[in-house]
């Protein structure tokens, strides 16, 4: 079970803030996380989008990064600033 | 002293504690940002901040550490809100303490640069025009690279 948190405007994407998720096989990676979710909220690219960038237990990871150790994991859009 | 939190920030009070705290440092400057009533897209009824702790937290250190590095400082607060706010509610409240007044504006200026631009928060205003996310204006991330050019002057 994984924690998944949606900032920004991506939660008006996925309609929520965050879930409790139980990963598909062949989701083992950051990347091929993003491309599930963005298929499974019908999201239209709207997670694949380089800008929006993915972290695994509050560290900013690449696409390649294994998921192996996630706790928690959040797709973050551009920040907006204070 | 760095805060990111809901609780309603009393730049007053803050700007008080943080005098306090620094004694006879010489040289104080603060910054208060609040939550402006118009906005381009119309009257802004509120503001939402969101933040990722620890990320945010860690972010925003680092930043005091570079300011810490490039100024003589004798302290540094930096209060940040996050949550729901109205108009005129106070955001950010930065202060920055050093021997003489150059050190003290610049290294307040610099945070403040590095708050508006890379922080990690996302802004949502909603307006009488309805609800959007706000990304950084372009004068924002202008303002934030003076500090890289410096760097390689």
């Amino acid at each position: 079970m994984v924690k998944v948190i949606y900032f920004g405007r991506l939660s008006d994407v996925t309609g929520v803030d965050e879930e409790v998720l139980d990963l598909p096989d062949g989701v083992e990676t950051a990347g091929a996380l993003r491309n599930w979710l963005d298929l499974r909220f019908e999201a239209g690219g709207a997670l694949l989008e380089p800008t929006v960038r993915i972290a695994i237990n509050s560290e900013i990871c690449f696409d390649s990064t294994s998921l192996d150790q996630a706790i928690e994991i959040a797709l973050m859009p551009p920040v907006g600033g204070g | 002293m760095i805060r990111v939190s809901d609780a309603v920030i009393d730049a007053s009070n803050a700007l008080r504690e943080f005098e306090r705290g620094v004694g006879e440092a010489g040289a104080i400057v603060s910054f208060t940002g609040q939550v402006r009533p118009v906005s381009a897209a119309g009257d802004v009824s509120s503001l939402t901040l969101q933040a990722y702790s620890p990320m945010t937290e860690r972010g925003i250190e680092r930043a005091l550490h570079q300011a810490q590095e490039k100024w003589p400082l004798a302290g540094a607060h930096i209060l940040h809100r996050t949550g729901e706010m109205q108009a005129g509610e106070t955001i950010v409240f930065v202060a920055t303490a050093s021997k003489h007044r150059r050190a003290a504006f610049e290294a307040a200026d610099f945070l403040m640069d590095y708050l508006k631009t890379e922080a990690v928060f996302w802004k949502k205003e909603t307006t009488d025009q309805g609800e959007a996310w706000i990304e950084p204006r372009q004068d924002d991330y202008q303002d934030a690279a003076r500090w890289q050019e410096e760097k390689v002057d």
